[in-house]
């Protein structure tokens, strides 16, 4: 650079360097956009550090863990009836489905099957669960998008299905109501009749559901072609549930690689999937899933065969020295437990394999490029649970 | 001047403190009923839920006891607002609404200012309170408040076009522009020679209509066009620092926004405070107009609120094409239309 003498030529070439670096400053610098741990559209405390562009979105890193309450450690000092009071927690919208594989795998362990009764019931409230979590889905994502008549549409019809859980469980949102080698209670009077009902008013609700958003030329417009998932990037970042079956992947745990102790062979039932791989065919699949879920337990009702509802098995419940891993096709994507066990009244190491940590980890894949209304289309669609997220 | 308000003539002071007084009393008084009406019962009807039920009978004193609840509440800036623009912006956005209602006329007499240009004056203040919310989002000193302030700048400015070019068919149609002119021009027309029920204009101007309501709810940015404070988004956009009282002051003056809204839609469209079969000239007007508005204020609202209560939200784009590559175009049609047909009939 060349000495300058006048001043005035000095301060041209300061205001032209100054120029020059805001110019390139509105060029390159975006904005930071920290979106949680307290944000309404990450259903708890999910942080996700967006770099905008405008109202682009550049990346996209969820930051996990505001509540990560280490399960696979308390569960090591917990016995196995306590852990099962305690993984109730994981995802909380479909409780008893997580005590299942937990159980399952437990079972697998010690050799014992749970009577055939206690199996069938097992299943009805599996699917039960599932109907309460995902219904819940459809009116939440309806209100993220800002439809907020769906919503509460689903709070008012998912407790049709709660209810029938409290009444054969007793717990209305965390039942505790498996056991190793079958089920704490045999079901109450009449359960099955009002079952039959409640099912049926979520199959009407499925249907309104379907007229009042996922219809909507609003809801399709925000949800086509938006976040869309190829079935290679899906299987690479280790999807499962309805969305990786909303990108076209037929697979489905309940059909391939049910583990004994569950009866869907029994049921005549479909696996939905949708070519599209965007929001609107991860809703679209889990309104089907609801609506197939819902003709599963009015089957298993119908067909629930007499007899106890639990195995012999020892009062004070020791695993036998082993590993076993039992997953399931949770509501939210395959869920399973692989449980070390060292002959001991408490599981030595517990590892808790939950859907919703794989789904959220292509988030930063998936939003790359969209508009932040988008990355609201996008987080609803993947559907977490921040429980499932943390553990 | 009918006899009854020509020996009535106040002093220009006295007059004055009285329209100050009549537009300060009737604005809280039309954001509390739409509120309680529609936000509390109709809502909560429709969602097939209860709703407030402690406060006052079938609570509704709910929204009043929220009111004091709100002024109680400790008036907090952020540390890095503007704070001259954000205690400011609520008051602007609220005068724009409080400037609205000196046009509105209740019947022929009943109204603050008769201006001959009222619905040009209409239009104009609607888009003040922009500038309110500029101000709330940039001084507030939040990435999610400025986000909210630009959508909104850019939602209110897309959207006063399709406004303006739905209310020049009826303003073609009626051959002028005084609001008061606008209610005795349908009061008195026809629909092709038949005198049955005037000519309210939503018969001939039913696009107009359409298009003005739409507007109206992008203007009031609630669903489907909520982007600006789009709670699940951007939490609540340019509010999202207000608390207590300002926060009140903003509420106060969207509601009363979409209830002088609805008015303006009902005047220019329903034919106003005037019924079909009562001449507009007459004198049961002073107590049956203002009643007569309110019902069809009533109307044109559950349209706004039951749109708000149903839909999912567009995205700012979708927003804007939809502004400008649908409404404006059908709104030049229709005035296209409404010129050659005035000509021709």
């Amino acid at each position: 650079m060349t000495a300058v003498s006048d001043p005035s030529q000095l301060s041209d070439l300061i205001a032209e360097a100054t120029d020059t670096r805001v110019n390139l400053d509105f060029e390159s610098e975006g904005m930071t956009l920290n979106m949680g741990p307290q944000h309404p559209a990450t259903h708890g405390t999910l942080r996700i550090v967006a770099k905008l562009d405008g109202e682009q979105v550049i990346s996209a890193e969820p930051i996990c863990g505001y509540m990560h309450r280490g399960y696979e450690k308390i569960v090591e000092v917990r016995t196995y009836p306590q852990v099962n009071a305690l993984i109730n927690r994981i995802d909380w919208l479909g409780s008893f489905a997580n005590e299942v594989p937990f159980i399952l795998a437990a079972e697998k362990l010690m050799g014992v099957e749970a009577p055939p009764r206690a199996q069938w019931i097992r299943t009805i409230l599996f699917e039960m669960s599932r109907v309460a979590n995902i219904s819940l889905f459809l009116g939440d994502f309806g209100l993220q998008l800002g439809g907020m008549t769906a919503g509460f549409y689903a709070f008012r019809d998912r407790e049709h299905v709660l209810n029938m859980i409290e009444s054969a469980t007793g717990g209305r949102f965390h039942p505790n109501f498996d056991r190793i080698g079958g089920l704490k209670d045999d079901l109450p009077k009449g359960w099955i009749a009002d079952s039959h009902v409640a099912m049926d008013k979520l199959l009407a609700f499925c249907d309104e559901m379907e007229d009042l958003l996922v219809g909507n030329e609003i809801f399709q417009s925000r949800t086509r072609g938006i976040g869309v998932i190829p079935a290679d990037i899906a299987l690479n970042y280790g999807l499962s549930g309805a969305n990786l079956r909303a990108s076209g992947i037929d697979w489905d745990l309940r059909r391939d690689g049910c583990p004994p102790g569950l009866v869907y062979d029994q049921a005549d039932w479909k696996v939905w999937t949708h070519p599209d791989g965007d929001c609107f065919a991860r809703t679209w699949v889990r309104l089907q899933e609801t609506r197939e879920a819902a003709k599963i337990v009015k089957q298993l009702l119908d067909t629930i065969p007499a007899g106890p509802v639990m195995a012999k098995v020892p009062r004070i419940i020791k695993v036998p020295e082993g590993e076993a891993y039992v997953a399931t096709e949770n509501p939210l994507g395959e869920m399973g437990y692989y449980i070390a066990s060292k002959g001991d009244l408490v599981p030595f190491r517990v590892k808790i394999r939950s859907a919703s940590f794989n789904n959220i980890s292509i988030l930063p894949w998936v939003a790359r490029g969209a508009y932040v209304p988008d990355l609201i289309s996008i987080l609803g669609s993947l559907y977490f649970i921040l429980g499932d997220i943390d553990r | 001047m009918t006899p009854l308000l020509a020996s009535f003539d106040p002093p220009y002071w006295l007059s004055t403190v009285i329209k100050v007084l009549v537009v300060g009393a009737v604005v809280p008084t039309t954001a509390l009923i739409l509120g309680v009406v529609f936000l509390f019962k109709i809502m909560s009807w429709m969602q097939s839920r209860l709703g407030p039920q402690e406060a006052g009978p079938r609570g509704l004193l709910q929204l009043l006891a929220d009111g004091v609840k709100f002024i109680q509440k400790e008036d907090i800036a952020p540390n890095g607002a503007d704070l001259w623009v954000f205690k400011a912006a609520p008051l602007v956005v609220l005068s724009s609404t409080l400037l609205l209602y000196v046009a509105l006329p209740a019947s022929a007499h009943l109204v603050v200012e008769d201006l001959d240009v009222g619905v040009f004056y209409v239009l104009a203040i609607s888009s003040l309170s922009v500038i309110g919310v500029l101000m709330a989002g940039w001084a507030s000193a939040n990435k999610y408040s400025l986000m909210g302030a630009l959508r909104a700048a850019g939602q209110l400015i897309a959207y006063e076009l399709p406004m303006v070019l739905a209310v020049i068919g009826v303003v073609i149609q009626a051959g002028t522009m005084s609001l008061n002119g606008i209610v005795f021009a349908q009061n008195g027309g026809a629909v092709f020679g038949w005198t049955g029920i005037g000519n309210p204009y939503i018969l001939t101007q039913f696009i107009g209509f359409f298009i003005f309501i739409a507007a109206v709810q992008a203007e009031l940015t609630q669903p489907p066009f909520d982007m600006p404070v789009a709670e699940s988004e951007i939490v609540s956009g340019y509010q999202v620092e207000y608390t207590g009282f300002r926060f009140l002051i903003f509420f106060l003056a969207e509601f009363a926004t979409a209830f002088v809204f609805a008015g303006i839609a009902a005047v220019m469209f329903l034919g106003g405070w005037a019924v079909p079969w009562l001449e507009a000239s007459s004198d049961w007007y002073y107590v049956l107009g203002p009643a007569v508005l309110f019902a069809k204020v009533m109307l044109v609202s559950f349209i706004i609120f039951w749109v708000r209560f149903t839909y999912p939200r567009l995205r700012e784009d979708q927003l804007q094409s939809f502004a400008w590559k649908f409404l404006i175009p059908l709104a030049l049609v229709n005035i296209v239309a409404t010129a050659v047909l005035k000509v021709v009939f």
